[in-house]
């Protein structure tokens, strides 16, 4: 099997049909399963009370926040090297979704921070670093929206995007580097996570259908972006006929 | 099980206001995410073909 197949834009319009229904599903499942974990079976914190049960989404959101944006950077990355089509429609797809995660991030963390530090907002390296990756997907998204010239639209908003991407390491590093009130991480791969197996594992099954999601979505957007780009070709002029 | 009953369960221990905000919100993006992208597909078709008519002509 050759994987230059798949980067076809025929072929992956047509495999990401086919893929969409398996993640959406699995994005549903998940989402109960992480939910039951969350509210029915994780324990009462010692020192939060129930408060803390925004952590299942707000870990998981502010995750994909992160997450999104580097896989977004990668596309572009790719796109600018090799000039390849498909990349730079992927990094597209991708965009609104990324910025929809760091909003709830945002705002999930301050419906946490009020009844725990008492503010809605604080200007903490954590929290300001994450809004300037609001901004940068708010950014994104309207230079893309900006330049009817595709290509060039293609290239500009994945410069962007790379430059940008300084920002991330910035995020997660910043309850290391800084002295934040938000907390430090909970969960790392270096050492063991700090929290109950159980909200871990609720955290974690929340974080799979956050992914679930993210590719259902972006899977239906980019094949969107596929059949505009390509209505001049054979096969997309076939597909448009259908119906 | 956490909780002696539904009121229990929607009081959240006295943080059911910062729970269910921080939930509902995250429960409407979602939606509206689905909702806005269900909604435009039909539009994305229609605005190719018509694309495709005024390219032939």
């Amino acid at each position: 099997m050759n994987l230059y197949h798949f980067a076809s834009p025929s072929t992956f319009y047509h495999l990401a049909g086919k893929l969409i229904p398996w993640f959406a599903w699995g994005a549903g499942i998940l989402t109960l399963w992480g939910l039951y974990i969350g509210f029915f079976q994780a324990p009462t914190d010692f020192q939060q009370s129930e408060a803390y049960r925004i952590i299942f989404i707000h870990v998981p959101a502010a995750w994909m926040s992160m997450f999104i944006y580097l896989v977004m950077a990668f596309w572009g990355a790719i796109g600018l090297a090799f000039n390849t089509r498909l990349s730079f429609m992927m990094a597209r797809a991708l965009a609104p979704t990324g910025a929809m995660f760091t909003f709830v991030a945002l705002w999930t963390g301050a419906w946490w921070g009020k009844p725990m530090w008492g503010a809605w907002w604080v200007w903490d390296a954590r929290l300001t670093s994450e809004l300037i990756l609001l901004f940068l997907y708010v950014g994104i998204i309207a230079l893309w929206a900006a330049i009817d010239d595709i290509k060039r639209g293609d290239r500009a908003g994945s410069l962007l995007t790379l430059i940008g991407a300084i920002n991330v390491p910035i995020i997660y590093f910043s309850v290391k580097w800084w002295n934040t009130l938000h907390q430090g991480a909970s969960v790392s791969l270096t050492k063991a996570p700090s929290m109950a197996a159980i909200m871990l594992q609720g955290m974690l099954v929340m974080a799979f259908a956050a992914w679930f999601y993210t590719i259902a979505v972006a899977l239906v957007r980019v094949r969107r972006i596929i059949l505009e780009r390509e209505r001049h070709t054979d096969w997309a002029k076939a597909i448009l006929a259908e119906d | 099980m956490e909780w002696a009953s539904w009121s229990d369960f929607w009081k959240m221990g006295g943080y059911g206001l910062y729970v269910w905000g921080s939930y509902g919100v995250t429960a409407a993006c979602v939606l509206i995410e689905v909702i806005l992208l269900r909604r435009s597909a039909g539009d994305t078709r229609r605005r190719l073909k018509r694309m495709q008519q005024w390219e032939e002509e």
